[in-house]
């Protein structure tokens, strides 16, 4: 089986993540599914940047330790990764900077100077020294080129791309396969079109790693896709300003990670208590406080289950691929209307700043889901009493309609009440919801599983960790097991889909095993925590290392 | 509203809530000049009384809300504005109203109340400015006189009061007012021209509590309705000199009326092309995917 791996690394501000997707575009264009790791630090220039690119016959979502080839522009790129480097390992450097290096020097400055490019074309230089090691024809790399780069820089980054194509030898040979060049794209690209797919018309942010990408690709996209982008004075602006947008009738979602996500938590209570729908994308990165601000960790699965004074439901997703955040963030939001309820997608850095090929053709769209809304006929009341908790909407500006929401226990015309009956009637209004939201999500596929079912191994993971778990699994014919619905906790599909599972082991990027906990609050055993907390995703071959201890 | 329906009268605008101020004070006034404002603004200018829509902090004042019958948003302390600046971009024909507290924006909620300015939102904030903590039993405001002595600071404080009105010019605020709830005549015409205001309306309304800091003495000696020309309302440094005449701490006249009024683009309406008409978004995903191949 054809597989591919490229690392390239350099410094901050040399454009190490653009040359990864370009790295990636270049096998996407011979067929094949790629997947992107890119690794930085909290800085704007120097320190050290990498992207791993992976690329496979298959559908892919993690790295592996060991590259096929090295690109690099200093000599950290070589030092910090000696442990990927093997015997058919090809280095190829920036011999004018990058002075101890075992492979094949590119003097990129003298290039640069003699085809008068700036520094950033060096990146051309690379890839075109990679398409002739991996012996992908000019036309291939020509093609990428075109469709990445802008028109005025073009001719200079052919010219250069030309001359790292000249200036190396062929190593070895990716054969074109026969399926077609899929695009590539991240989880926060993914995650913002998933949510136009379920309705949105307006997205809110305050920037935050690594979530503001999505704020940039949607501001970037607003005209295209039509919806309004704001960016506010901070993060109880953004949900607050969210919650006016769907107060008046429009669809909005907010984006953030933890630090933001604690600001938001007294809003997230008001949306509980008032039933306005409001979707939040929270990525993940490692805590507590500022952490580590630009790597990765599934710390926040409690606190996003609880976040918020006072009991009220809430939908909690966790996406671990782009199929699975297209489908589930354009759900989300739905569900949010139908149920008047907030609803969190939960993502990390890994997604939501991971590249992977995706096809649109290849998700299964869940059901299409309207909120429920006020017919006109008699007195309208906000927070009417219906069997299944829901109460029709209306906004301002509907004529004969006076439409009251509250922070307050309130009544059904969404009046202060202090009464006994009422706030237990509001209380057991809002437990209706939950199970209706649990009822409906029991069609959904809230549990999904891969592998044979009598494996006698089953590796239970969630969000990100998905790939990287399937592809261990193999080595081990074990079964993997995945929740993307955390909240309302979907236990009966859980409990079916555990069935003989034999040895259990729990993948978690965490110190504490959070999924393992929620599985213990639901009266389930999660077996044995295999966790990782260094702000890094796992590697595959890292993560069979660490399962062959469970199931050895 | 169709022909059929008689116009709403200022009395049908009160709900069946029962009040529960305390006797004398100013949040009365406050809240029947605003549903005359209401009133005779859906009357005049043929505004239909659903376009109107309230925001309420928390503190006394909020309460306002839950006792006028129109369209209203009770939300947290200190957070009716950036709520109010999302209902004006999603309808632009609404009037955002918000009921805010001297406590809950001038403390809880400044960074929101300097941003709307900033903005030039189009929503009107009207701030019942009791100059301490009601609800929660007399505390010290960020408009409390120096000197005053609250339950948290049995001492006096030794900090001075901002001017909010002098905050509101700096952050760009395009219509500055301020009211006193003995002169409700006034009061009203203040609300209305605040709500026609295309733009960022700010009124400070210098309210009684007639509980735990009863001013009325002190207001009802100093405070006087500007006349006219007494300041040029279109000119920034005449309407900071007027302001700046009585800064809420030492013994000045007090000025009430509008000391500033000028016309910004409005925020909303840049955003308001984006989302108009029903476009068919799922085909804009398609073709935003199409274009990475």
């Amino acid at each position: 089986m054809g597989e591919y791996s490229v690392l390239i690394g350099g410094k901050a501000g040399e454009g190490i993540n653009t040359a990864g997707l370009s790295i990636a575009a270049l096998f996407s264009r011979l067929g094949y599914r790629t997947y992107m790791y890119f690794d930085y630090p909290s800085l704007i220039r120097g320190g050290h940047n990498f992207a791993i690119i992976r690329a496979s016959e298959r559908a892919i979502g993690a790295h592996r330790t060991p590259v096929d080839v090295l690109l690099a522009f200093d000599q950290n790129s070589i030092e910090n990764h000696r442990q990927r480097i093997h015997d058919g390992t090809t280095v190829i450097y920036d011999s004018s900077q990058a002075v101890r290096g075992e492979g094949s020097g590119l003097h990129l400055d003298t290039i640069l100077k003699e085809e008068k490019a700036p520094r950033i074309v060096g990146n051309s230089a690379m890839l075109g020294a990679l398409a002739r090691t991996a012996g992908i024809g000019r036309d291939v790399l020509e093609d990428v080129l075109r469709a990445t780069v802008p028109a005025k820089h073009l001719e200079a980054n052919l010219r250069v791309a030309g001359r790292g194509y000249d200036a190396v030898e062929n190593v070895f040979t990716v054969e074109p396969l026969d399926t077609p060049a899929l695009p590539v794209l991240t989880g926060n690209e993914i995650t913002g079109l998933g949510l136009v797919h379920g309705g949105l018309e307006s997205y809110v942010a305050y920037p935050m790693t690594p979530t503001s990408n999505l704020l940039h690709y949607l501001a970037e996209r607003a005209e295209d896709l039509a919806i309004k982008v704001l960016h506010p004075e901070n993060e109880i602006g953004v949900i607050l300003m969210a919650l006016g947008l769907a107060y008046a009738g429009e669809k909005a979602a907010v984006g953030t990670s933890g630090g933001g996500f604690c600001l938001m938590t007294e809003g997230l209570s008001l949306a509980g208590m008032s039933e306005i729908p409001v979707t939040i994308v929270m990525g993940q990165r490692p805590g507590p406080s500022t952490g580590l601000p630009t790597y990765t960790a599934q710390t926040d699965l409690h606190f996003v289950l609880n976040a918020g004074q006072g009991e009220f439901p809430r939908l909690v997703v966790a996406p671990g691929d782009l199929d699975e955040a297209y489908a589930w963030s354009a759900t989300a939001l739905m569900l949010s209307w139908k149920y008047q309820v907030p609803s969190i997608i939960l993502t990390d850095k890994t997604l939501a700043e991971g590249a992977f090929s995706f096809d649109i053709d290849a998700v299964a769209p869940h059901p299409d889901r309207e909120p429920l809304l006020w017919d006109g006929s008699g007195e309208y009341r906000r927070y009417a009493l219906t069997e299944g908790g829901v109460s029709p909407l209306a906004f301002p500006g509907r004529e004969g309609a006076v439409v009251k929401v509250n922070s307050y226990v309130h009544d059904e015309a969404g009046i202060t009440t202090e009464a006994v009956d009422e706030t237990k009637r509001l209380r057991e209004k809002m437990l209706r919801k939950d199970e209706s939201l649990s009822a409906e999500l029991s069609t959904y596929p809230v549990v999904r599983t891969y592998g044979a079912r009598d494996a006698g191994r089953t590796i239970v993971c969630w969000g990100s960790e998905k790939w990287a778990c399937i592809e261990a699994a193999e080595v081990f014919g074990a079964r993997v097991v995945q929740p993307l619905v955390l909240a309302p906790f979907p236990a009966r599909t859980w409990k079916e889909a555990m069935i003989g599972a034999g040895k259990v082991a729990c993948v978690e990027n965490n110190a504490t095993g959070q999924l393992a906990r929620l599985l213990r609050q639901q009266g389930f055993d999660p077996g044995r925590p295999v966790l990782k907390y260094d702000g890094r995703p796992f590697a595959v071959d890292e993560l069979e290392a660490r399962l062959g201890e469970v199931f050895a | 509203m169709s022909p059929e329906q008689p116009a709403r009268t200022a009395g049908d605008l009160i709900t069946r809530a029962q009040n529960t101020w305390c006797p004398g004070c100013g949040n009365f006034s406050i809240e029947h000049m605003m549903k005359s404002a209401i009133a005779e603004l859906s009357e005049e200018e043929g505004i239909p009384i659903e376009n109107f829509v309230l925001l309420g902090g928390i503190g006394c004042h909020g309460k306002l809300v839950d006792y006028l019958n129109v369209n209203s948003f009770y939300g947290i302390h200190g957070r009716s504005i950036p709520a109010a600046t999302g209902i004006r971009l999603a309808n632009p024909d609404v009037k955002v109203i918000c009921h805010v507290g001297d406590g809950d924006i001038y403390a809880e909620g400044l960074d929101h109340l300097i941003f709307a300015a900033k903005r030039n939102s189009d929503i009107t904030v009207v701030v019942h400015d009791n100059r301490v903590y009601g609800l929660t039993t007399g505390q010290y405001t960020p408009t409390s006189p120096t000197g005053f002595k609250g339950r948290s600071t049995p001492g006096g404080i030794t900090e001075h009061p901002i001017n909010p009105l002098e905050v509101m010019l700096a952050a760009g605020a395009t219509h500055i007012g301020r009211g006193y709830t003995k002169k409700v005549r006034h009061l009203k015409d203040l609300f209305k021209e605040a709500i026609m205001h295309r733009g960022f309306s700010f009124i400070d309304v210098l309210q009684i509590c007639a509980t735990y800091f009863n001013l009325t003495d002190y207001y009802n000696e100093h405070a006087y309705e500007m006349g006219e020309g007494e300041v040029e309302t279109g000119r920034f440094e005449s309407a900071l000199e007027k302001i700046r005449e009585w800064d809420y701490d030492r013994e000045a006249p007090i000025a009430l009326g509008t000391f500033y009024s000028v016309k910004k683009p409005i925020y909303e309406e840049h955003f308001q092309s984006l989302t108009a008409g029903k476009p068919d978004r799922r085909a804009f995903v398609q073709k935003v995917l199409q274009e990475r191949r």
